[in-house]
């Protein structure tokens, strides 16, 4: 523990009251904010389409298989039917641009506004605004995701004409958790970015830059590092096989990367391995063929990436909360 | 006097390099009108901040109604309005949906917040627009709305950092009539502002700080009495003997210099408004009193003053 975080700590210790005092009040009055907002209205219409247009192409590339696959529910979120992507490659574009756009000006909007001297001085501390701030825009992505998902479900019912299985209800169920919590991280990073910078565009774009590096850049770096590393000397197996490791390894600090590997193992149960045998995009239907896993192997498979997520939001959040309390108010 | 609900001892805040308040020492009344007056940058800001416990001090120690603001900041912020120098709203929601947000944040229920909310709107004067967007509203209706959103927790003291800046004169008027009504409900009311002739008529007392000191403090009177030597002007128009009359000016207690300014017209510099004593003195010397008048010192003047001598101290401290 560095010594500001030691001084912090103890003052917090010594201040009077919860330091939630107030954080309902600021999280009904930002999802009111949020869901009232134009850049909302705007965000359903795009994930609306998207949706459609995805279950859509999907339904008519699966349809035959009606009665025989077990686990067709989650093809409708999996199969894409060129040059139509599927769903979740959809999502997992959408939901970082979503949870950008409902935390990038969380901050940097009070000070702009003038109204955060005039927040904090009413008898709540800080920590209750930027814990309140993003509760609303968690509860605002879940909501937004949670219909997303009930929509394509129920279109699901009434373009395949039979109900999903329990354990195909239960991956559901976990896929559409972590979705919000990759979400989370993201919501995390561009509150971080809110609070750094003045201009809202400033940490809209440090945000965006971000997500683009990691979901562009970060793959292919991961792969020159692991090279450098661990370079294929002698062309031995284990010598490929120590560079995947690392480039695994490496890959695995993008939250993205860790998003495409909890999908894979939920959303297709026949994928028994992540990690190595997922490399490259990572898509369920490029996964290894076999006997489908029992839920549990399959959570027990991406527990570590789940955890991983949630860690790293709540890292993010740590260095805001920091970063917001030795700011300085003052316009 | 009554007690002190303010009181900072050796109060020092440093930035890096810059010290923005210097052992400040203040003391503020209950109920009374005191205003910080001073240039830009002589940490009136900075020291409004350690009274909410919104900045941490340096060194010093700070008591605001009893409460140390960096212990208990919740009490003290519950019991002390903060209108900050340009302050904004949320420009998208109503003045009520605005103060609701305020009320919501101090804990107050709904039914009683909604009372004390539309009270405060129509007392000062928002009562027809309480339910417009704010985006609507102009600069000085958003000074007023200011105020009612620091009336809805009641407060026993209010802090208001430059509360005339960018309104028009009328306006700042106005709002100093505001700021006179909160006096006569006993709320403590601090102000700072380097807008010194806007402020000075409404203060009980000022502090004038320069370089994060308060170098002066006391009511306008006492420091043109203790600084401006001589700090009242009082002109005479009278007809007679000018030697005899302006012989009878000097005798006068308190008057400094005398000064005949042609046309039967003398100057007369004071140390009080001696107005009733000078015009008495020239028609014992036989003088005819025509007309009378007295210039009081303005802040200003004495402000100007003491930056001088401050100055003049300091040039002569480092040589
Ligand atoms: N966050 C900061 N970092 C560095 N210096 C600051 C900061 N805030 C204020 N100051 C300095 O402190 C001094 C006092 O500022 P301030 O309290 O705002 O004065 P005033 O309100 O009287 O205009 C100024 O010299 C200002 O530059
Ligand atoms: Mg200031």
């Amino acid at each position: 523990m560095t010594a500001s975080s030691k001084q912090l700590e103890m003052s917090r210790r010594a201040r009077e009251g919860s330091p939630w005092t107030g954080l309902w009040a600021v999280v009904f009055k930002e999802m009111a904010d949020l869901l009232t907002s134009s850049r909302m209205r705007i965000l359903e219409v795009l994930i609306l389409l998207t949706a459609v247009g995805a279950v859509y192409a999907a339904m008519s590339q699966i349809r035959e298989s009606i009665g025989r696959d077990p686990f067709l529910f989650l093809k409708l979120f999996t199969v894409s039917k060129p040059p139509i992507p599927s769903f979740v490659e959809f999502l997992s574009i959408l939901v970082p641009l979503i949870a950008i756009s409902l935390s990038f000006d969380a901050i940097n909007g009070e000070f702009n506004r003038r109204t955060l001297s005039r927040i904090l001085s009413q008898p709540i501390y800080r920590d209750a605004l930027l814990f309140g701030k993003f509760l609303a825009s968690f509860f605002t992505l879940a909501l937004v995701l949670t219909v997303i998902w009930l929509l394509i479900i129920g279109l699901g019912l009434i373009g395949l004409g039979v109900p999903p299985s329990g354990e195909t209800v239960a991956r559901l169920l976990l896929f559409l958790l972590a979705t919000i919590f990759y979400g989370g991280v993201w919501l995390a990073l561009a509150m971080v970015f809110s609070i750094v910078f003045r201009q809202p565009s400033a940490a809209a774009m440090a945000s965006l830059a971000t997500w683009l590096f990691f979901l562009i850049f970060w793959n292919i770096l991961a792969g020159l590092f692991a090279n450098i590393i661990s370079p294929v000397r002698m062309g031995l197996p284990q010598e490929v096989i120590a560079q995947a490791q690392w480039q695994i390894a490496l890959a695995r600090f993008s939250p993205t990367f860790l998003y495409g590997e909890i999908l894979a193992a939920l959303l297709n149960p026949a994928v028994r391995q992540v990690g190595l045998g997922l490399l490259l995009p990572l898509l369920p239907q490029g996964a290894i063929p076999g006997s489908p896993l029992p839920l549990a192997q399959s959570l027990l498979l991406i527990w570590p990436q789940f955890t991983g997520l949630i860690a790293a939001t709540i890292l993010l959040f740590a260095l805001g909360y920091v970063l917001f309390q030795r700011q300085e108010i003052r316009a | 006097m009554s007690k002190p609900v303010i009181e900072t001892r050796k109060l020092t805040k440093r930035y890096d390099r810059v010290v923005a308040v210097n052992n400040l020492d203040m003391t503020i009344h209950q109920g009374e009108i005191f205003g910080m007056l001073g240039p830009n940058g002589s940490g009136k800001t900075t020291t409004i901040l350690m009274l909410l416990g919104l900045t941490e001090p340096t060194a010093g120690e700070v008591r605001v109604l009893g409460l140390d603001p960096a212990r208990q900041p919740l009490s003290v912020k519950a019991r002390v309005g903060y209108i900050p120098d340009q302050v904004g709203f949320y420009d998208d929601l109503t003045a009520v949906e605005n103060l609701m947000y305020t009320a919501r944040l101090n804990g107050i229920p709904r039914k009683e917040a909604m009372k004390r909310i539309e009270e405060a709107l129509k007392r000062l004067g928002l009562g027809e627009v309480m339910d417009n967007p704010v985006k609507t509203f102009s600069r000085g209706m958003r000074q007023r709305l200011a105020v009612a959103d620091v009336l809805i927790k009641q407060p026993g003291m209010i802090i208001m950092d430059e509360p005339t800046q960018g309104l028009d004169p009328e306006g700042a008027h106005e709002f100093l009539n505001i700021i006179r009504q909160l006096k006569d409900e006993d709320i403590t009311v601090l102000l700072a502002s380097h807008l010194l002739h806007q402020v000075q008529a409404v203060c009980d007392r000022v502090g004038l700080f320069y370089k994060g000191r308060m170098g002066l403090s006391g009511t306008v009177e006492e420091l043109a009495r203790q600084y401006m030597k001589g700090g009242y002007r009082i002109e005479l128009e009278v007809e007679g003997d000018r030697k005899a009359i302006e012989r009878a000016l000097q005798q006068v207690k308190g008057v400094t210099e005398v000064a005949y300014l042609g046309r039967n017209r003398y100057e007369v510099r004071a140390q009080g408004d001696l107005r009733a004593e000078t015009a008495r003195a020239a028609v014992l010397a036989d003088g005819r009193l025509l007309s009378l008048n007295v210039e009081a010192p303005s802040l200003d003047d004495i402000y100007v003053r003491y930056f001088q001598e401050v100055e003049h101290d300091r040039v002569k401290q480092a040589a």
